[in-house]
């Protein structure tokens, strides 16, 4: 199976083309857009889990190494597309249109921190590992009911891929012919669990044979082979002929979350030696040198910019005030129960007095 | 005659882990499985240890699937074994739930006694440690709707080690509910040899003669805190009552206490309708209806689902609850 579904690739880690089928495409307006919006994943990234150690927001789930995967992916969708992220995936909901001030506060704790911008159809993360598969194929397979040419696009890791609804996701989806594509992420652990544990078969791609769905198995580290692989599964999507399972091979450099330690379960030199030679940006900084277009004076003035967002996202993240306690007793329902409502009032009454 | 019990103070995930510890020297049937359990020793350390003393065949880390964990204990348990299946918080027990509904609770039942379920499910849960969503659920009235499994809730490290033996030595299935709000807030002397605290009998933490306050898990604290705070402002004494297990409950310690008393308050922090807090109401009514001198007053969560963790100190009952419950009735 190793053989019937190998690593696909364009860009080697030395940023050389070893596959030239898209080379026309690969221009240095999309590259740099990639590179520009990886490099913004990554500050986000890096920020988040610098608030968390400031004690400014709580746990906070870091995906360094994973922004090849995530960025090159949600990059191609198209708006009215449907997005379903877990709880790793903000490199994805930021490229996507997410808020960086709403997805700080998602992880400060704040309801409405899985609220999305108006018109992007982003689903909150799922914390529920995979069930998410599954709503990706309802809300797929309703645009194929209206007519539309929309497609889903979901991302899990390789611990989900255990799971029953994993399963039965892909059942649905490839007997209803759903226009979604099944995102793995596969970074090599679920939290301590690494894939050997997890799975006797040596990739996941091959789980699609067994739905009779198109199975790949790409580089995720890579931005290319998982922008031009994504898009082909979304144009075959489109068009009318079902969904595509993704199988991305990446690695975490970090933590599983910021109150997780790797070292108990890993050897850290790994991490160290992935960051020097397999990490995604570094590889298409290198691809780029080589083409010529690529400088620090560039890469300075572009990390300015970013930073200016970033440092604005927290600052709105902090300016926010307290969360709205109430949101926990109005959105139950269209119309509060009785008790709800009752609960509310002496909720109330109690904050009054308190005064 | 007696002689001094040697012990060792833990905190109570400390007091979990040496309960299991202590079974699995004593039996070799008794195995630990579950997601992260092994290398990494659980997310809350409560299986440090384990698998570097038992080795990688009785301390299993599984494949990330719940139904799969419990569905295969199922099995286990039924041929043989004894396993203790941990679920990584309670709010990921959803995917087990069919396994635990259909089968864990009536096999005995569906075959008259031929086969059993000798497991204990393990699981962190409760909020008020700002946690990220889904991780802070108290959905314990799921199970005790359940005939056929046991639900136990230690609040404290003597009881959950005395308590997590019973459960591994007791013939049918229990669930055995891990208050993480409770893993490390005290430190209390535990003895070091094995003991058991019996399922189905709740504690009297204090005497006391105005009222019975009755909680389990996380609100202990809660309900010792207010108790504490009436009587020295307004001196009025509480019977406070720690369940212990929520199925069975201890009717015996709720009676006599509530007839002492002719008033009580129920505590939980899972939303009140549906709540075991009425199980406590009903059992009240049934046993001790005269003796009552006001109606009984339950403090709960909100018929919500727990809200994330910046606001979820507005939907856990807290002393301050408690009380202005307290005065209601004892002023009714
Ligand atoms: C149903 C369920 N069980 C357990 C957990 C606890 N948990 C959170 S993340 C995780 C590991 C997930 O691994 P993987 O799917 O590989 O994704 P990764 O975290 O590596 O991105 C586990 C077990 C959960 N969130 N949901």
């Amino acid at each position: 199976m190793e053989v019937q579904f190998p690593i696909k690739q364009i860009l080697n880690e030395d940023g050389v083309v070893v596959n030239s089928e898209f080379e026309n495409e690969m221009t240095e307006s999309l590259t740099k857009e990639l590179y520009i919006k990886m490099l913004r994943a990554r500050m986000f990234d890096r920020k988040g889990v610098n608030l968390q150690r400031q004690g400014r927001i709580g746990t906070y789930v870091p995906f360094e190494g994973q922004e090849a995967a995530q960025v090159g992916s949600s990059v191609v969708l198209k708006e009215g597309d449907w997005m379903f992220p877990t709880y790793r995936d903000h490199a994805a909901t930021l490229t996507y249109g997410h808020s960086a001030r709403n997805l700080f506060l998602y992880w400060k704790g704040y309801p409405i921190g899985c609220v999305p911008p108006e018109g992007k159809n982003i689903f909150p993360p799922a914390v529920p590992i995979a069930s998410q598969l599954l709503h990706a194929t309802g809300t797929a397979w309703a645009e194929k009911m209206k007519g539309t040419d929309r497609c889903s696009i979901v991302y899990f890791g390789d611990g989900a891929t255990s799971e029953g609804d994993f399963h039965e996701g892909l059942n649905f989806a490839s007997v209803f012919n759903a226009p979604v594509i099944f995102f793995n992420q596969n970074n090599g652990f679920a939290i301590s669990v690494p894939m050997e544990k997890q799975m006797k078969t040596k990739t996941i791609a091959q789980k699609a044979v067994a739905y009779d769905i198109p199975g790949v198995r790409i580089d995720g580290n890579d931005i290319f082979v998982v922008y031009f692989e994504t898009k082909k599964a979304m144009d075959h999507a489109r068009s009318g002929n079902g969904p595509t399972l993704i199988e991305a091979v990446t690695y975490r450099y970090g933590a599983h979350t910021t109150a997780d330690d790797p070292s108990k379960y890993r050897d850290q030199e790994e991490a160290k030696r992935r960051r020097e030679t397999t990490d995604p940006l570094l590889r298409l900084e290198r691809y780029m040198t080589n083409q010529g277009y690529f400088d620090e004076a560039w890469k300075t003035q572009v990390e300015e910019e970013i930073t200016k967002e970033i440092e604005q996202a927290v600052e709105d993240m902090e300016a926010f005030g307290p969360a709205e306690i109430t949101d926990m007793f109005n959105h139950v329902f269209h119309t509060p129960t009785w008790s709800i409502q009752e609960q509310f009032e002496s909720f109330q009454s109690r904050m009054k007095e308190e005064v | 005659m007696s002689t001094a019990v040697k012990t060792q103070k833990l905190t109570m995930v400390q007091a979990i882990t040496d309960a299991m510890a202590t079974m699995m020297r004593e039996h070799d049937d008794v195995l630990v499985l579950g997601e992260d359990v092994g290398k990494n020793g659980g997310v809350f350390r409560a299986t440090e240890g384990l698998q570097a003393e038992f080795g990688e065949q009785r301390v299993i880390d599984t494949p990330l699937a719940e139904s799969g964990i419990i569905g295969t204990s199922i099995g286990l348990a039924m041929n043989g074994f004894r396993p203790i299946a941990e679920m990584q918080f309670l709010g990921f027990i959803y995917p087990a739930f069919n396994q635990i509904m259909t089968h864990a609770s009536r096999i005995r039942s569906r075959t008259l006694g031929h086969f059993t379920v000798p497991m204990v499910i393990r699981a962190p849960f409760g909020a008020g440690v700002r946690a990220p969503e889904i991780h802070s659920d108290s959905v314990e009235s799921l199970f005790t709707h359940m005939p056929g499994i046991k639900v136990v809730v230690p609040s404290n490290a003597y009881d959950a080690k005395g308590l997590l033996i019973a459960s591994i030595e007791d013939p049918d299935p229990v669930l055995f509910l891990e208050p993480m709000r409770c893993y490390r807030s005290h430190k209390i002397e535990v003895p070091e040899d094995k003991y058991t605290v019996e399922i189905g009998k709740g504690a009297r933490l204090q005497e006391g003669e105005d009222i019975s306050l009755i909680a389990w898990g996380a609100m202990v604290d809660v309900v010792k805190k207010a108790a504490k705070e009436m009587e020295e402002a307004e001196g009025i004494t509480c019977d406070v009552l720690d369940l212990r297990t929520l199925y069975p409950l201890d009717r015996d310690l709720i009676t006599e206490s509530v007839q002492k008393t002719g008033r009580a308050v129920i505590v939980h922090e899972a939303p009140g309708t549906g709540g075991v807090g009425n199980d406590v109401v009903s059992l009240i009514n049934d046993t001790s209806f005269l003796h009552l001198r006001s109606p009984i007053k339950r403090v709960t969560g909100h018929d919500t689902p727990v809200p994330m963790f910046a606001i979820e100190d507005h939907y856990l009952p807290d002393a301050e609850r408690v009380k202005q419950a307290i005065i209601d009735i004892v002023r009714f």
